[in-house]
């Protein structure tokens, strides 16, 4: 078994023809996780008694002559920022050290039921706060292309594990950009859904109107295999959509003959030159497989940081508000009063990039800042939305890079947040419109950095993102 | 300057932050940067624009609705078992009421 190159269609295979038992599969793969954790610190938390326990279940399936599911047997990273019965979740935060939640995200559930085994929990920046996975109270991430240079954020974990082969697929979630920004360091493949295609029940919630859960994967066969088994209503989640689900993955059939896809120039002006050519190259290769590629305009795209910084931070400030001392684990021992018991926690317990995030979300929502900024960024999601709406009526989606450079150094931005937020210019505004949005990897730099193409498709068009994202991987791997 | 230090303390005892003197001075120039930065949005005419506060897609009418029936809860175990600090039942905290 060699967990860095197997793909769920192997694992299925090799369970069917008793080639190796999911119990064996789970425990190789917590044993090599754990081997090649300190390298990385990608992991936060192994969970071998929940991992031996599905995959057991997976395996009397087997013997019972049961489908054992979608997933089955499948080593799964688990960002930790997203809710396991049972399993430490700090969501990277010294607050949330020692706290053990009572129940499982609907994510989390929905995986298992397909057979899934998660080994372990995701490093992560704080509250997903971040871009660089540098704000993680349990140390940073390192990229496994690059030990000194970041893995990308705030699923830097995630991407990090999938990329050095100790999980076979991870779950990541994307506020602005997420999922998509650490895949592309990483190389891996990212999905961010559509808006309310997963359930977020269980996902620690940062900014409501943003949030997404998605699958980090070494495919794209993989990563729509992930979301067809999570994705759908969820009572539990008001925001759920009810719209069906399409077996994603038996629609890669590699025709992509005549779509029309859209390349933004505003998402092209601050590409670095090595990352552009790249870019430049896999439009080449849409084109060979019978694309259309036209240029297209998102003439609002400069307006996306700002409009996002204001409404994110104003949703952050709301939900972090529950940290108190009350009810989660961390208590200031300097809690002589009510108020100082509030005060210390948070000013103990958060790290700088969530004080900062605090502040710009409570200074934006208070008395006298309310219309000026965030109903006016609301105003400006409305134009933002309406551009890609007004672009879906001309073509069928939209390729654009991921970042604007590939992997950074360790410790290179952090001391300047503005420089971290304008990073994010390219993959905000598709949390921002709600539509789906993937990182595909499209090759690396002269240095060895991977870079990720972007592909957004209308909302639930998950089915035509990952078939073009599929026929795209085939050309690549075809050429070599 | 579009934030003294003031108003970064004001904002702070809003948000329940207790901050130090150098947290106070590092968090006025940066959020004075990023509020700079935000000042973009002016340029940007909103007139008539309503303005989003969910992703809206075609749906059902009711599809937010689940089925009203009961459930079972977290119950009260479970609900204090990452309590700092609890009691008979329930999440203790500093006296708030003088007796």
């Amino acid at each position: 078994m060699n967990i860095p190159s197997l793909t769920v269609a192997e694992i299925q295979q090799g369970l069917q023809a008793r080639s190796f038992s999911a119990a064996e599969l789970a425990a190789e793969a917590l044993r090599f996780a754990e081997a090649e954790n300190p390298k990385t610190n990608a992991y936060l938390t192994f969970c071998p008694e929940r991992a031996l326990a599905a995959a057991a279940r997976v395996d009397q399936a087997l013997a019972r002559g049961e489908n054992p599911g979608l997933l089955a047997g499948v080593p799964v990273a688990v960002k930790d920022v997203i809710v396991t019965h049972g399993v430490r979740t700090t969501c990277g935060s010294r607050l949330l050290e020692n706290y053990v939640p009572p129940y499982d995200a609907t994510a989390v559930v929905r995986l298992e039921r397909a057979g899934a085994v998660i080994i372990g929990k995701a490093n992560c920046d704080e509250f997903a706060m971040g871009s660089s996975n540098e704000n993680s109270a349990f140390g940073p991430v390192r990229n496994p292309h690059a030990l000194d240079r970041v893995p990308g954020g705030s699923s830097g974990g995630s991407a990090a594990a999938v990329a050095q082969g100790t999980a076979v697929v991870a779950l990541g979630s994307d506020t602005g950009g997420s999922i998509r920004q650490p895949a592309s360091f990483c190389g891996v493949v990212g999905v961010t859904p559509t808006y309310g295609r997963v359930s977020r029940y269980g996902l620690t919630a940062f900014a409501s109107s943003l949030d997404h859960i998605g699958p980090l994967a070494r495919s794209v066969r993989d990563a729509a295999l992930v979301l067809e088994a999570m994705a759908g209503r969820d009572e539990m989640d008001s925001t759920s959509a009810d719209a069906p689900v399409p077996q994603y993955a038996a629609g890669l059939d590699g025709n992509v003959k005549g779509l029309k896809l859209g390349l933004p120039r505003e998402y092209l002006k601050d590409v670095t030159s090595e990352s552009g050519a790249l870019i430049q190259r896999a439009i080449d290769t849409l084109k060979k497989l019978g694309c259309e590629v036209r240029e297209i305009s998102l003439p609002n795209t400069e307006y996306a940081i700002a409009c996002y910084y204001v409404i994110a931070t104003a949703e952050a400030s709301s939900n972090l508000a529950r940290y108190d001392g009350v009810r989660y684990t961390f208590r200031s021992r300097s809690s002589e009063s009510l108020r100082d018991m509030y005060r210390h926690t948070r000013g103990e317990g958060f790290g700088a990039e969530c004080k900062r995030r605090i502040m710009l979300g409570t200074y934006v929502l208070s008395s006298g800042y309310y219309e000026a900024y965030y109903r006016k960024a609301q105003k400006a999601r409305s134009i933002i939305t309406r551009d890609f709406s007004d672009a879906f009526t001309q073509v069928d989606a939209i390729v654009a890079p991921v970042s604007p450079f590939p992997a950074f150094k360790l410790g290179e931005k952090i001391d300047d947040p503005m420089a971290m937020y304008l990073s994010d210019i390219y993959t905000i505004t598709g949390d921002l419109a709600g539509v789906p949005c993937m990182s595909v990897p499209c090759g690396r730099t002269a240095d060895g950095l991977p870079v990720g193409m972007q592909i957004l498709t209308r909302h639930f068009d998950e089915g035509r993102m990952f078939r073009l994202a599929d026929a795209f991987e085939r050309a690549g791997a075809a050429a070599g | 300057m579009r934030i003294t230090e003031d108003e970064v303390r004001y904002v702070a005892e809003l948000a329940n932050l207790a901050l130090t003197d150098g947290e106070v001075q590092k968090f006025r120039a940066d959020l004075d940067q990023i509020l700079t930065h935000v000042d973009q949005l002016n340029q940007l005419d909103t007139e008539g624009v309503e303005p989003m506060a969910q992703v809206l897609y075609d749906a059902e009418e009711t599809a937010t609705l689940r089925p009203d029936r009961e459930r079972p809860t977290l119950g009260n175990e479970a609900a204090l078992a990452n309590a700092p600090l609890k009691g008979a039942g329930y999440f203790k905290v500093p006296e708030v009421i003088k007796k």
